[in-house]
């Protein structure tokens, strides 16, 4: 089986000081992966380098696309990437305000992706877009009110939506429990499990939170100061770290 | 001879302009950006069009400026002037006499010849912009082509009103590449775009000149489900009948009492000279005395 993302040996530089340096790995259709790390550890600029917000200074991120097979997306045309950003990939912001249209109500935020890949039927577009509310559990009501009237749970899911809608193949989250209560983060992981099961996706999570981890990822990373220090199936990486930092990391969680 | 270079603007900058109108015209829909000079009027006033008006007139031509469609308010009245003092030439009310015609937000009705150039104030040639603030971001999805955000202005619109309630300024796709802000023409004049004349958009503050060549295709951005309609007042004018021209709604007294009138002066003063009258009104040579 083709994987669907290969990664190999990505670098980001900022001036002298180091963003990310040396990692690869592969990621299989259906598969999730967890990125965890500390605040500094490289983390959003590794995710920022696969999704093409950034350009890494080194290395390839090769996509398997639907058409041409596996593609290095660094290299790739602007407008194929941006082509990709709107069908294949998904990004998940932490903060939904930096993912959403703040001034345009709800319906029109899950039906952009779809006006941008050339839907032109308001029936059609609304349809959709009601369907995809009720899958992220917003009432149809809501359709026409805009996301500042949301609370920040729904926003999420509303981002959650509007990026899933075009039923892409890859999603990357940045911390997407981030900023919310401890029981609406459960209630957003859940549903996240389910899309993801669901559909099939891929995704590629970075978080600090390692519940979110243990309950979507397949795969862990663990990155330390730009550097990849630990990786390997959730459970055995959680369950018996080696490396000191991931020791660190998982006794310093919380118990209640 | 007056004391100003012909038409106000110094031959370099004319050159320059010039210039601008013909990438313009090489590129439909695309914004050539120019270096838009200081005029002798306040930004929102038409500098763009008369900049773009002081390039492209001969000491032959024979220029009608309208605002709205009148040729009567101020605007329009000291832009004539202004080219009657600056260059000399001459100046007309009737569309069919003009060479060139500056218009602010309307197309005359009488459609126009082959011979004629419209010249458009625009004060916002970005149809992106509030959508999009950011002009690096516009700009990269016009290159781009991706347009898709402009149909989600018209989705919020059936939204929230049950039908797309843009009435001016209504995007519309040229030749099928760019997408273009007709200036705040209204919709019913979208069909008009495709004419036989030459159409050049200037805006001053925005420093942007475009263009229609003749004859260009021009297509209204819609849903397949909710087309494009060329909407006016339902009523037909109450001075000189015309059923099918663009109508402006005057408030005449304070009781309710209302009346519409073609917002193409010209238009309408002919059709009364030819002896047509509306509901309200008076013939022709009465009303005049």
């Amino acid at each position: 089986m083709t994987p669907l993302l290969q990664v190999r040996d990505i670098a980001k530089f900022y001036g002298h000081r180091m963003g990310c340096t040396g990692v690869g790995f592969d990621l299989y259709p259906g598969e999730v992966m967890g990125i965890v790390g500390e605040s500094g550890s490289g983390k959003s600029t590794l995710l920022n380098c696969l999704a093409g917000h950034l350009v890494p200074d080194q290395g390839r991120v090769m996509f398997d696309t639907r058409t041409e097979g596996p593609r290095d997306t660094v290299t790739m045309s602007e407008p194929e990437r941006r082509m990709l950003s709107r069908t294949d990939w998904a990004f998940v912001h932490q903060h939904a305000r930096d993912g959403l249209r703040m001034g345009v109500s709800a319906g029109g935020n899950v039906g952009e992706r779809l006006m941008a890949v050339g839907a032109r039927h308001y029936g059609d577009i609304r349809e959709q877009a009601v369907d995809w509310l009720g899958r992220v559990e917003i009432s149809e009501d809501r359709i026409d009110d805009r996301p500042s009237a949301f609370s920040g749970g729904m926003q999420q899911r509303l981002q959650i939506a509007r990026n899933l809608v075009t039923g892409p193949r890859l999603v990357f989250m940045d911390e997407p429990t981030g900023g919310l209560d401890v029981s609406v983060q459960a209630r957003l992981l859940d549903l996240l499990r389910g899309l993801v099961r669901e559909m099939g996706l891929s995704a590629i999570i970075v978080t600090h939170d390692l519940a979110v981890v243990r309950l979507l990822a397949d795969r862990l990373m663990v990155m330390k100061d730009g550097h990849v220090v630990e990786s390997g199936l959730t459970d055995q990486v959680l369950d018996d770290p080696q490396h000191a930092y991931t020791q660190l990391l998982v006794s310093s969680v919380l118990q209640v | 001879m007056s004391d100003y270079n012909f038409a106000y603007l110094d031959e370099q900058t004319k050159r320059m302009i010039r210039r601008a109108i013909l990438k313009g015209l090489a590129i439909p829909g695309y914004q050539v950006p120019f270096a838009s000079r200081e005029m002798p009027m306040p930004y929102g006033w038409g500098t763009g069009g008369v900049q773009v008006s002081a390039a492209i007139l001969t000491p032959d031509d024979c220029m009608k400026v309208i605002d709205q469609g009148a040729d009567d308010t101020t605007n329009a009245v000291s832009i004539r002037k202004f080219f009657e003092k600056t260059a000399e030439i001459e100046t007309t009310e009737a569309t069919n006499a003009a060479s060139v015609i500056q218009t602010r937000h309307r197309i005359p009705e009488e459609p126009l010849r082959e011979d004629q150039v419209l010249v458009y104030q625009v004060p916002i040639p970005e149809p992106l912009r509030f959508l999009e603030p950011r002009e690096t971001e516009t700009r990269k999805m016009h290159s781009l082509e991706e347009y898709g955000l402009m149909h989600v202005k018209l989705y919020e619109d059936i939204a929230k009103h049950g039908a797309i309630a843009t009435s001016y300024a209504y995007p519309v796709k040229v030749e099928g590449r760019y997408v273009m802000d007709p200036s705040p023409i209204p919709k019913f004049d979208n069909p008009k775009l495709e004419m036989a004349a030459i159409q050049l958009f200037g805006a001053g503050r925005e420093q942007r000149i475009y263009a229609l060549p003749p004859y260009t295709k021009v297509v209204s951005l819609d849903f397949e489900d909710f087309p494009f309609e060329a909407s006016k007042a339902d009523h037909a004018c109450d001075l000189c009948g015309a059923d099918a021209a663009y109508l402006d709604e005057l408030i005449i007294d304070d009781a309710g009492g209302r009346m519409f009138v073609c917002s193409d002066t010209d238009f309408c003063q002919t059709r009364r000279a030819a002896g047509h009258i509306g509901a309200q009104g008076a013939p022709f040579e009465e009303a005049a005395q």
